[in-house]
């Protein structure tokens, strides 16, 4: 059952014939689709013609459907077309597909200026409403909290103690390393460019002051919201599409209080440690850049740091730090719970999470540098 | 059935997971143009069975030849030119959750086929057609149908390329009793028209009846009892007689009957 499919042409006792033979069915169907073609040109000019069928060997969905198609094109012109010798057991089909796409298709979208500029509208008012779920989930996190300090009794203890160790303790050896070497970097840049001006000894300065107000808390909160935002999303996410999340509203659990006032009260917690632990580790690889590359002992530098840097530019960095957690976890939490029920959608909003969460992270930083600068802190 | 050729042919079938043996020594045969019915207790090994056919799962012996092919002998591409010639609807249906459902049917097409956009557009549509639902329903994503418009999704996409045999596992579990007759009278009038052969696994003593020729029953990693429905009532297995021996099963026997009658 191999045989190409044709459709020809033929006059046979002055009445104009199209000869069918072959395979019609789905592995010829681009090939029959062809022959169809360059046979309906021919058929036009005929007016009425019949269809012999008795040479087809083999007729599924795809050949019934392209015969139903050529009689439906050439009737809508005005033209008759008969079908003869097709086999019994093939004729159920052609009857099946005759009542088959009947209905206009839906229209298609227009495309235009105005379409674009309706559309540029819409995207405009979609970012705006994005932020909605923001503002939501930070009322639902606030309105759970205070529920859960009038009953302390209903905290999820344990759910944030295990949220703690993944988002905290987990993560420490990455934050550090990163950080480490990120003050190394610094350093090293630092001593390079200054030298020329002769201003090794400010190369401390720069460095305490960068790591401690803003490069400690800045890094540790990108790699929190790449790290582990990204996986609230993706958990809360897989939870909404197999319908867990309306599970536990139905038994009357309140999801926020359940599974994200635990997550974000980690966060807020794992945070500011994190910036610590990470502003630490960024001064001792500066440090050790200075001894190494600059040959400054760890006593010179020590001693420059302290008569640089204040307690000032520690709290600034740390004051930020669990604010900044408070966004990366609503951003999180109210993205995993925007997840529709496909793959794709759990995909999206993953990285919608982790983009957003960045970003408002570096925009709540410029705030709080103009808000600093203001009480001269 | 007027020819008995074999479509599918297993034989001494051993299939096992680590010290257990799900599939002990089965041999079955389907034969072209019938709608064989699966049917064995929750565990026995029925979708086990299904998917070590279609070459899912490994099997330790035997031999398996679906459409004159052998599985162990073939080459790949043999293998593929195999599966573009069956079609399977699974449990879950199975969508692709971040395509439509139109794009679902034409997903083998645009795989296998080499034709236009615009015929593929019009026979996936026809296909959408042929199970029940109509052009707006072929836009909506996997996750706004409802368990019955996935099923006949799950069956127009397993009918894409007009397979010759198509394997249905527990096609109307999940629907509730008015949509699984729909599901089932569909699955009938399909497998007229198209000429299908039907690979069923399932629980529902329903479609036994009104829709199965055949009913294989599955027990102790082999098959039981073999026949048309009506017989296995009658059958030696325990297990066998009180599936089909029961309340349900002698009611639903009766109403066969009465439509066989009206048939004539």
């Amino acid at each position: 059952m191999s045989a190409t499919p044709s459709l020809y042409a033929n006059v046979h006792d002055g009445r104009f014939e199209l000869l069918a033979s072959g395979s019609w069915t789905a592995v010829h169907a681009g090939e029959l689709e062809a022959a169809i073609g360059r046979a309906a040109g021919e058929a036009a000019r005929a007016g009425d013609v019949s269809i012999d069928m008795r040479g087809v060997a083999a007729f599924d969905t795809y050949g019934a459907w392209l015969l139903e198609r050529l009689i439906r094109k050439r009737s809508g012109d005005g033209q008759q077309t008969g079908v003869v010798g097709l086999r019994e057991e093939f004729q159920g089909l052609l009857q099946d597909v005759h009542a088959i796409n009947r209905n206009e298709a839906p229209e298609a979208k227009r495309h235009g200026l105005i379409s674009a500029l309706g559309e540029f509208e819409r995207g405009l008012t979609e970012v705006g409403r994005g932020f909605l779920p923001f503002l939501d989930m930070l009322g639902a996190i606030g309105l759970a909290a205070t529920r859960v300090i009038r009953r302390p009794r209903t905290f999820r203890f344990t759910s944030m103690v295990h949220q703690l160790d993944r988002v905290g303790w987990q993560a420490t050896p990455i934050v550090l390393l990163i950080t480490f070497l990120i003050g190394c970097i610094i350093a090293q840049q630092g001593f390079f460019h200054f030298r020329r001006f002769g201003a090794e000894n400010y190369v401390v300065d720069m460095v305490g002051i960068l790591i401690l107000r803003e490069i400690g808390v800045l890094l540790v909160t990108i790699m929190v919201a790449g790290r582990s935002g990204s996986s609230y999303t993706a958990e809360l996410g897989s939870m909404k599409m197999r319908e867990e999340i309306d599970a536990l509203r139905t038994m009357g659990v309140d999801p926020v209080e359940v599974l994200i006032l635990p997550r974000v009260l980690a966060l807020i917690i794992a945070v500011p440690i994190l910036t610590f632990l990470g502003s630490m580790a960024a001064l001792y690889g500066g440090g050790l850049v200075a001894w190494l590359y600059e040959g400054m002992s760890p006593q010179i530098f020590v001693a420059r740091l302290h008569e640089a840097i204040t307690v000032t530019h520690f709290k600034v960095g740390i004051i930020k730090a669990p604010f900044m957690a408070l966004v990366i976890g609503v951003v999180a939490c109210a993205e995993g719970l925007q997840v529709k029920g496909s793959a794709e959608s759990l995909g999206l909003q993953t990285t919608t999470s982790v983009v957003k969460s960045i970003f408002f992270v570096i925009v709540l930083d410029g705030l709080f540098a103009i808000f600093f600068a203001s009480i001269g802190m | 059935m007027a020819s008995r050729e074999p479509v599918i042919q297993v034989r001494d079938l051993v299939v096992g997971f680590g010290e257990t043996t799900v599939i002990d020594h089965l041999s079955l045969d389907v034969y072209r143009g019938e709608i064989l019915g699966l049917v064995g207790g929750s565990g026995a090994g029925k979708s086990v069975l299904m998917r070590t056919i279609i070459g899912l799962l490994p099997k330790r012996e035997g031999t398996i030849e679906v459409l004159g092919v052998d599985q162990d002998k073939a080459s790949e591409a043999e293998l593929r030119a195999m599966e573009r010639r069956w079609g399977i609807l699974f449990q879950q249906g199975a969508l692709f959750s971040s395509l439509t459902a139109l794009q679902n049917v034409q997903f083998p097409m645009r795989e296998y086929l080499h034709i236009s956009e615009e015929l593929m557009d019009e026979v996936a549509n026809a296909k959408l057609e042929m199970v029940g639902l109509t052009r707006a329903d072929g836009a909506k994503l996997p996750a706004e149908l409802s368990g019955g418009m996935t099923k006949r999704v799950g069956l127009a996409r397993a009918l894409a390329l007009d397979p010759e045999i198509v394997f249905l596992d527990e096609p109307t579990s999940g629907l509730d009793p008015i949509a699984a007759a729909e599901f089932d009278a569909l699955i009938r009038t399909l497998q007229r028209t198209l000429g299908l052969t039907v690979f069923m696994v399932t629980h529902d003593l329903e479609s036994l009846y009104l829709v199965c020729d055949r009913v294989a029953a599955l027990a102790d990693g082999k098959v039981v009892a073999e026949g048309p429905v009506t017989s296995m009532a009658l059958s030696d297995h325990p297990w066998v007689r009180s599936y089909f021996g029961g309340e349900r099963g002698k009611g639903l026997a009766q109403i066969a009957q009465a439509h066989a009658e009206i048939r004539g």
